[in-house]
């Protein structure tokens, strides 16, 4: 059970508005990403849905309950911190046991619950150790663990993985969607990393200055964009955007396309430019082509090995239907 | 590696050299004075009998026969402990909320619980002996134990805050995640995370306690008395008897250097704490 919804929520620190006036339900059993740049409001907001930080008005409900005013310890979730927040001076099956030992479990239940979650997370040679001593990626799984045994109403990750290393993160990211799929609990998860946001989410949320650009799934996201910020910041490599002529031409001020939907060809196309960077990586190869009138270089993504080159003529066509247009204001246009 | 050759020479003579001629300085007194403790009144004052002379315990016997050192000593433990006890008490909660907390406040709270320290206690010395007085409280274990926590109360609170802003702030907002009330938080988490820092404050206000001199001799003249009022009261006006007085000194001192001495590790840890993360 986990159904969490914000009414009008608004957080004001000192004078400054860190989320104006907020709308948002979170359904049951979904997983839900909040991604924006750093500075958005997207901590901000997690930390108020599990009342780490007061709300200055609107409410929140769990469930259907008020929990505006309550606190932390009494609403029902588990957070996973983007330092782990282990406690230093406890041994892994002691860090796991305590939410259970907060709340007064018995004894004979904690070890099965402190067992159980150790296999699941592959902790059990590690149980006696201190966090100390473990790896980033081992105290996260301890971390996971702490959040696990408390069957928590919901599970709030706030960037758990920034501190690990790349290959290590891919993993990680694959365990927590395991996770979700296992448990079907509501899981929030808060990062700056769209690839991240893209490969785990049900739902994004785009989060710019505490206000919200989007909601979506994935691919809701990536296809029908609502603006240019969403559109410059779900996808990668980022997507061009073409004003002028150019857009004038398809009735926009603004066009954007995908480095995915351009096809490059040597001989033939809507648009003449010349290669700067080439970067060949087998799967795909991405060119950085440079315009006639144009500052930025347009970014060009053509799967498999492209024998194109630095200094190449090169002529590019836009697919069809994948245009996306944007009014003056930013807008889609529909 | 050649800045640390170079310097290899220096730390190997230089450097224990000056730290034992810094350790002799800071020792010699104490030296003195448990050394003429064990003389008469009349060799404490002659040079010749500096280092050579007859060892006596006439002085320590007359300290336990005619001051009833023991009852100073155990107005000096009682008063310590519980003014630490006390102090810690109420140190924990505030440096707590202080430290986690904070607004806009914090700042100029801890700079006016320290600008108290400036305060010359003499000049609070008459209205304190007339309160006192008024109050019924003069020379009793209750009025010492509230002097010394309130003059403690500062230090304590100021070095409890620097430990506990060492931890970080995750750690005690998981405790709260995982279903920790405050006072949880404090005991299952903070203090366990700060007990370096915690013991070596506990110490520091209790060797603080045990050494205070200038309130305890003045609102106490027996039932209340610690062993500071002892000394002072071996200053016989017709002049000073160093034998006896020094006898006093060190029965005085000596638990709490003895004390110092076994909790060596746990101030010097305390005092370089940091090491949580």
């Amino acid at each position: 059970m986990g159904r969490i919804q914000l009414d009008s929520v608004v957080k004001r620190f000192g004078e400054a508005e860190v989320i104006p006036p907020l709308d948002l339900t979170i359904e049951e059993g979904e997983f839900v990403v909040f991604v924006g740049p750093s500075g958005c409001g997207k901590s901000t907001l997690l930390r108020l849905i599990a009342g780490l930080e007061e709300v200055t008005a609107g409410s929140i409900s769990i469930n259907g309950e008020d929990v505006t005013r309550v606190a932390p310890s009494q609403r029902g979730l588990a957070m996973v911190f983007q330092s782990y927040a282990l406690y230093p001076h406890m041994t892994v099956r002691k860090n796991i046991a305590f939410p259970m030992r907060m709340a007064k479990l018995d004894q004979s239940e904690i070890d099965a619950r402190v067992e159980a979650a150790a296999k699941s997370l592959n902790l059990m040679d590690y149980l006696e150790h201190k966090p100390g001593q473990l790896s980033g990626g081992q105290r996260q799984r301890v971390a996971i663990g702490r959040a696990i045994v408390r069957e928590p109403a919901a599970f709030l990750f706030d960037e758990p993985l920034s501190n690990l290393d790349a290959a290590l993160r891919v993993g990680m990211r694959l365990e927590i969607s395991e996770l979700h799929e296992r448990l079907k609990t509501t899981m929030i998860y808060v990062t700056h990393d769209q690839v991240e946001a893209m490969t785990m989410a049900d739902k994004i949320v785009v989060l710019r200055a505490g206000n919200i650009e989007q909601v979506g799934s994935p691919l809701e996201l990536y296809r029908t964009p609502r603006n240019l910020f969403v559109a410059g910041f779900i996808g990668s490599p980022k997507m061009n955007f073409l004003d002028g002529e150019t857009a004038a031409a398809h009735d926009a001020a603004t066009i954007g396309v995908r480095p995915e939907h351009i096809t490059p060809s040597k001989t033939e196309g809507d648009w003449e430019g010349t290669i700067g960077v080439s970067e060949h990586l087998g799967s795909d190869t991405f060119f950085h082509v440079h315009i006639a009138g144009r500052s930025e270089p347009i970014t060009v993504r053509a799967p498999g090995e492209v024998d194109m080159h630095h200094g190449d003529r090169v002529f590019l066509t836009p697919e069809a239907g994948r245009i996306h247009r944007f009014d003056a204001e930013g807008l889609r246009i529909a | 590696m050649a800045i640390v050759a170079q310097t290899s020479k220096f730390s190997l003579f230089a450097r224990p050299a000056v730290a034992w001629l810094v350790a002799l300085i800071f020792f010699f007194p104490i030296f003195w004075m448990v050394l003429t403790s064990f003389k008469t009144d009349a060799d404490a004052v002659r040079p010749e009998f500096l280092f050579f002379f007859t060892p006596t315990l006439e002085n320590y016997l007359n300290m336990t026969e005619n001051y009833d050192y023991w009852r100073f000593a155990t107005n000096s433990v009682i008063t310590a402990t519980f003014a630490t006890a006390f102090t810690l008490f109420v140190g924990i909660p505030c440096a707590y909320s202080m430290a986690f907390y904070p607004t806009r406040a914090t700042k100029d709270v801890l700079m006016w619980m320290l600008s108290t320290k400036m305060l010359p206690a003499a000049a609070v010395l008459y209205p304190m002996n007339f309160l006192t007085k008024g109050l019924g409280i003069y020379d009793t274990h209750f009025l010492i134990v509230l002097v010394l926590s309130l003059i403690n109360l500062p230090i304590v609170v100021w070095m409890l805050f620097t430990y506990f802003k060492e931890i970080p702030k995750d750690i005690i907002e998981a405790g709260k995640m995982d279903g920790a009330n405050t006072w949880d938080e404090v005991r299952e988490i903070l203090v366990p995370l700060a007990w370096g820092g915690i013991a070596s404050t506990a110490l520091l206000c209790f060797i603080f306690c045990w050494n205070e001199a200038y309130w305890t001799v003045r609102l106490t003249t027996t039932d209340a008395a610690t062993l500071s009022s002892l000394i002072e009261g071996n200053r016989a006006p017709e002049g000073l008897f160093f034998g006896r007085l020094s006898a006093v000194s060190t029965a005085a001192v000596g638990p709490i250097v003895v004390l110092g001495w076994f909790c060596q590790k746990q101030l010097v840890q305390g005092l370089t704490f940091g090491a949580v993360k």
